[in-house]
């Protein structure tokens, strides 16, 4: 059972600033070239942003997937395309079989989404929020009505349940928010940045969630920024920037297929000639890359190395000034990939 | 077409205009009926007007009650839903094509619309106190005109709600929907305009003006009023344009 997604050469060109999504999608993306300016007109027509350049990726069934990048990488856009709720450029997505463009009812009916912000319906209480959510989805009164009270209990919202949602905290309408997704008992979860903004005791609470509905055989995409819970969270991932797919993998084999596993980010006082060449020279080493103040040395190993290091530096009359070492992590790949923090 | 996912968006928006019952109709039907009072009553009562003024106002005065409690359902949870919060996106997840949410709420307000009409018409006619001389006896144009009334009312709404920001809201009132109704013939009939003929062709795009002339066609035929086939004609083909207009405008807003 479960049901897989394949999206195929999927591209979004946005031509005017997107409006302000509840997802809040981003879309920093690649911007268009520098075109030739005319004049002013031709070039506020010109607006461009990629926000997804020719992304293919499939999930599996029953997979919890997620996608890993920066904010404006595209994950939202990925999502938006996926749930029905952004209109790609060009290619296609897929739902098992469905195709959500042109079986859009289809497709709805598989999944259940989390938006990035919660976009809950303000004019309902929780429990109504949930009772009429499934009754789109046309489940019976009575079943609508015990899905609901299950999904209060489990997500501990009892005792504000007839409330109207308006004065919930974030933590309490990102919990609602989740329930409601679960409500139609969809066989495809997908959830923006589940995490933004919640406490690490909802955080927790959250991961128990999504991997025990990931135990049932439903798939689940999660987009997230942050490194650790891509880790502990996923059987997969694809790391993605620019609007481009830049590694996709289970994280032990991402994390595997950094060179040397170590990151060492060393700053001088300047960085000589030969010194890129020396440190390449190194035992352990396995790529350098320097600017004028700095080198990213890529090792087997962190701290043993920093003698050799410095002894490099000294004989060529450079000063070490700071050194850092990461361990094998997702974030040093990303780094590997973009050159740039995930946190930039 | 899911007529049970499309019912219970309906369901949804009839428990929240419940829940809002009281505001609601204290917000479009009060300035109503206390223009009837003075315009029906005190003004007639003293001698400042006819008698027969109350035939004119009163289906005037239904006609406006309507189009703004319709116009007003719609369009303003559209343009707070479609807002920085995006609270119609679970609508628009719903398992049903994007178009019927939108055509659900027409449908709304439409009904919103008839309700309010059918607590005016009583309410007006006793704020009048005696002297109306208003009859059912055109069965048929009158359930047309409500019928297009209300049309008018939730794809005005719907196209209104898709087209307008929260901030615009205060000046679309007093630049567009002020002017339309003062001029949209309903505290007077449209040939009383003759004396302004650059005026009275002026304000022939206005759909009020049909929609007023046709109401009080309908209840109170006495008073001279544009055909009713042509009046009948109009509106339909307003409420048409409105309705295509609104629903690419939520095409385009919903959808990224």
């Amino acid at each position: 059972m479960g049901i897989g997604i394949r999206i195929d050469q999927l591209r979004k060109v946005y031509d005017s600033p997107p409006p302000a999504f509840a997802g809040g999608f981003s879309f920093g993306g690649a911007r268009a070239g520098p075109r030739e300016k005319k004049d002013r007109k031709e070039k506020k027509k010109k607006f461009e942003v990629v926000a997804l350049d020719n992304v293919s990726f499939e999930i599996g069934a029953g997979e919890l997937f997620g996608l890993l990048g920066p904010n404006g990488a595209g994950k939202s856009t990925t999502i938006g395309i996926l749930t029905t709720r952004i209109r790609p450029t060009n290619g296609r997505a897929f739902i098992g079989d469905f195709d959500v463009w042109q079986q859009q009812v289809t497709a709805k009916r598989l999944i259940g989404v989390v938006p990035q912000r919660p976009n809950l319906d303000f004019a309902l209480t929780a429990r109504e929020i949930l009772v009429f959510h499934g009754a789109y989805f046309g489940q019976s009164a009575r079943e609508r009505t015990r899905r609901a009270e299950e999904l209060i209990e489990r997500f501990k919202l009892t005792d504000r349940a007839d409330h109207m949602v308006r004065g919930f905290s974030g933590g309490m309408m990102q919990r609602l928010s989740i329930a409601r997704a679960m409500m139609h008992d969809p066989e495809v979860l997908f959830l923006d940045e589940p995490s933004a903004g919640l406490d690490p005791q909802t955080r927790l609470l959250l991961w128990d969630i999504v991997r025990d509905y990931n135990r049932q055989g439903k798939t689940i995409v999660l987009t997230t920024h942050y490194m650790d819970e891509a880790d502990s969270l996923c059987n997969r991932l694809a790391i993605i920037d620019h609007g481009k797919i830049i590694a996709n993998g289970t994280p032990a084999a991402l994390k595997a297929s950094i060179p040397g596993g170590y990151l060492l980010r060393v700053r001088f006082d300047r960085v000589p000639d030969g010194l890129t060449a020396g440190l390449e020279q190194l035992p352990g080493v396995t790529e350098v890359r320097s600017t004028d103040h700095s080198a990213d040395i890529y090792a087997d190993r962190g701290g043993s190395l920093i003698p050799a290091v410095v002894s490099a530096a000294q004989g060529l009359g450079a000063l070490l000034c700071d050194v850092h070492i990461q361990e094998p992590s997702l974030e040093t790949l990303f780094l590997h990939h973009t050159g740039r923090s995930l946190r930039d | 077409m899911n007529w049970k996912t499309f019912y219970a968006l309906l369901s949804r928006d009839g428990h929240v205009a419940r829940r809002n019952l009281v505001p609601t109709l204290l917000q479009n039907l009060l300035q109503p009926l206390l223009l009837t009072f003075v315009f029906g009553r005190v003004l007639t009562a003293g001698g400042m007007m006819q008698a027969g003024y109350k035939n004119v106002l009163l289906p005037g005065i239904i006609t406006i009650s309507m189009v703004m409690s319709g116009v007003w359902a719609v369009a303003m949870p559209l343009i707070t839903e479609f807002q920085f919060t995006k609270e119609i996106e679970d609508r628009l997840l719903a398992p049903i094509e994007i178009g019927w949410v939108a055509v659900e709420k027409v449908c709304a307000g439409m009904i919103q619309a008839l309700v309010a009409g059918l607590v005016v018409i009583p309410s007006a006619w006793l704020a009048m106190g005696s002297g109306v001389d208003i009859s059912l006896r055109q069965p048929m144009e009158f359930a047309a005109m409500c019928f297009l009334v209300a049309l008018f009312a939730g794809a005005g709404g719907l196209a209104l709600g898709c087209s307008i920001g929260q901030t615009q809201v205060g000046l679309m009132f007093s630049l567009v929907l002020a002017p339309m109704i003062m001029f949209g013939c309903a505290y007077y009939p449209w040939s009383f305009l003759r004396s302004f003929p650059g005026l009275q062709y002026a304000v022939l795009i206005n759909p009020l003006v049909y929609a007023n002339e046709g109401m009080r066609g309908a209840l109170a035929p006495q008073v001279p009023h544009i055909n009713m086939i042509l009046v009948i004609g109009a509106l339909a083909a307003i409420d048409l344009f409105l309705l295509v207009v609104g629903l690419k405008r939520f095409h385009g807003k919903a959808i990224g």
